[in-house]
């Protein structure tokens, strides 16, 4: 049974470090405690979105440079 | 130039500066609008807006197609770029001006040529400007960066040429750490901004930052005195003044006819800024680099010398020549300006968009408050964090500060934490006060003096 689990901060998604950068995380794949799944900008200062819980990263919500609001759905996980 | 409405390009304080400037010079305005900002107050003012893309500015504020497209179709024949976005970037001025419409800033070459550090500190010492003992241009390699690095002298900063805002710099105290430090920078400027070339130049460890506001037509310029901005936190201003009280007025004129110098040589258009380290000790003054576009400070100019320099710089884009002779320019008293952001100095500047539950503006005489707030906005996650920028001017910088102090006593925000408490902190500090500060005196001062967390205000939880 998936989970959602939601942004903590309203801001710009990112799924990666860096543009070229290659994806933290892709659909499909393991997700340990303390991994980072993407960063989120805010006002130009980045927070990792870090798992606090360990699963499969069944589906992502938002795409890459999405603007989210907190509490909305960023990602499924399978645990 | 027969200009008759203006795009602005930009967002937040600015753009609500640039139309009011606008208004009162008969100029219909059209603001541009990410999908965030539909309700931002430069929206609600202007004449009418036009979308520019999603909220992420660089497909929206940054999208040079998309902004030229949008002005075209909106029927304006001027832009203003305002302050960061695309203020300093020469192709997207060169887009503007093929478009037919007025680019509300210099020649896209002059952007270019100043924009690009080494070829501006070229400029700066054939115009006779005093710089800082550094490289001429790009530095090949480390082996010659270690041979140059000798002839400066350690400490030395290594720069990016394409870099700003202080990104890209790194300081080396020694061969050893230049050789870890130099790879590194250039790895980093190249990701940056595509362009990984570097200069060295001395590190002045204990600078006050002046700079030096210009006005120029393409072939005269004048100087309106200068400010100092030396209280910043990660190399972003935070409280800025005008004039610099450290400075004599023999230093002073020497300074500001420096800029003019360097101004007039390279034919400058529009409003400017020329930035300088000032060694307090010895006086002497190192012109580091021009900024080609109105400054988030330009306010406390603009009080203690009594000229619109936004209304100046449209003016002049519209084909006037400067109205000003450089006589005609005094100045009167002290200004001081508080940048008020929306970021929690209790708690690390955590930025803190929400919100604006209730609001209280400051006012009276000498009192100025440029802001993008109203109460109910809610000020978005995607952008800067500057909320407005408070300004007190008086006879003297003591009066100043008291008056800055007492506008920060009527000034409420509610619902977000601001930085005001951090400037009425500031504006009770004894080396503040005594105006004895220095570029890295506000992030020493910040570890001494960490601000207790203020008494609960209904501050809505944004985070999980």
């Amino acid at each position: 049974m998936a989970k959602t689990i939601q942004a903590p901060l309203p801001g710009t998604f990112y799924r990666a470090s860096a543009p070229g950068e290659p994806a933290f995380k892709s659909e499909g794949d393991a997700v340990a405690v303390g991994d980072t799944i993407g960063l989120i900008e805010v006002m130009k200062s980045f927070t990792p979105v870090v798992a606090e819980e360990a699963g499969t990263l069944v589906a992502f919500h938002v795409e890459n440079e999405d603007a989210v609001m907190a509490g909305q759905p960023l990602y499924d996980l399978d645990a | 130039m027969g200009v008759t409405s203006i795009f602005i390009a930009n967002r937040g304080e600015i753009a609500v500066r640039v139309i009011r400037a606008a208004r009162e010079l008969g100029l219909r305005t059209v603001q541009a609008v990410s999908a965030a900002d539909g309700d931002m107050l430069a929206a609600r003012l202007a004449d009418a807006v036009a979308p520019v893309g999603p909220a992420h500015a660089t497909k929206s504020y940054l999208n040079k197609e998309a902004v030229v497209r949008a002005a075209l179709e909106a029927g304006c024949d001027a832009v203003h770029p305002g302050y960061g976005f695309l203020s300093e970037n020469a192709e997207f001025a060169q887009m503007v001006e093929a478009a037919g419409l007025v680019f509300i800033g210099p020649k896209p070459e002059t952007i270019r040529q100043m924009g690009d550090k080494a070829r501006a500190r070229q400029e700066a010492q054939a115009a006779g400007v005093p710089t800082v003992p550094g490289t001429e241009g790009v530095v090949a390699d480390l082996d010659t960066a270690k041979v140059e690095a000798a002839r400066i002298g350690y400490p030395v900063m290594i720069k990016a040429a394409a870099g700003g805002g202080g990104r890209g710099i790194r300081v080396a105290r020694d061969e050893a750490e230049l050789s870890t430090l130099f790879p590194q920078a250039s790895g980093e400027a190249r990701a940056a901004f595509g362009d990984g070339g570097l200069y060295l130049e001395r590190f002045i460890g204990r600078a006050r930052h002046i700079e030096v506001q210009v006005l120029g037509d393409g072939e005269r310029a004048v100087h309106l005195f200068e400010r100092e901005c030396s209280l910043q936190r990660r190399r972003q201003k935070v409280w800025e003044e005008a004039p610099a009280a450290c400075l004599t007025n023999e230093q002073r004129l020497a300074l500001c006819a420096s800029a003019v110098r360097l101004a007039e040589r390279v034919s400058y258009r529009g409003a400017g800024t020329l930035e300088y380290l000032f060694d307090d000790v010895t006086g002497e003054f190192f012109f580091i680099e021009m900024n080609t576009r109105i400054q988030v400070e330009h306010p406390v100019t603009e009080m203690v010398t009594g000229v619109d320099l936004v209304r100046a710089m449209i003016r002049i884009a519209m084909g006037e020549k400067l109205a000003l002779r450089q006589e005609d320019i005094v100045l009167r008293g002290h200004a001081v300006e508080a940048r008020i952001c929306a970021e929690d100095p209790t708690a690390d500047f955590r930025p803190s968009p929400g919100t604006v539950a209730g609001l209280a503006l400051p006012g009276g005489f000498g009192v100025r408050f440029d802001t993008l707030l109203y109460a109910g906005y809610t000020v978005p996650p995607f952008y800067d964090s500057l909320l407005g920028k408070l300004i007190a001017h008086d006879d003297s910088r003591a009066a100043a500060i008291a008056r800055l102090d007492r506008a920060l006593g009527e000034l409420v925000v509610e619902g977000l934490p601001t930085t005001a408490p951090l400037h009425r902190a500031l504006a009770a500090d004894p080396a503040v006060l005594a105006g004895a500060v220095h570029t890295r005196w506000l992030e020493e001062w910040l570890v001494a003096t960490p601000l207790a967390a203020a008494p609960a205000s209904p501050v809505p939880a944004t985070s999980a």
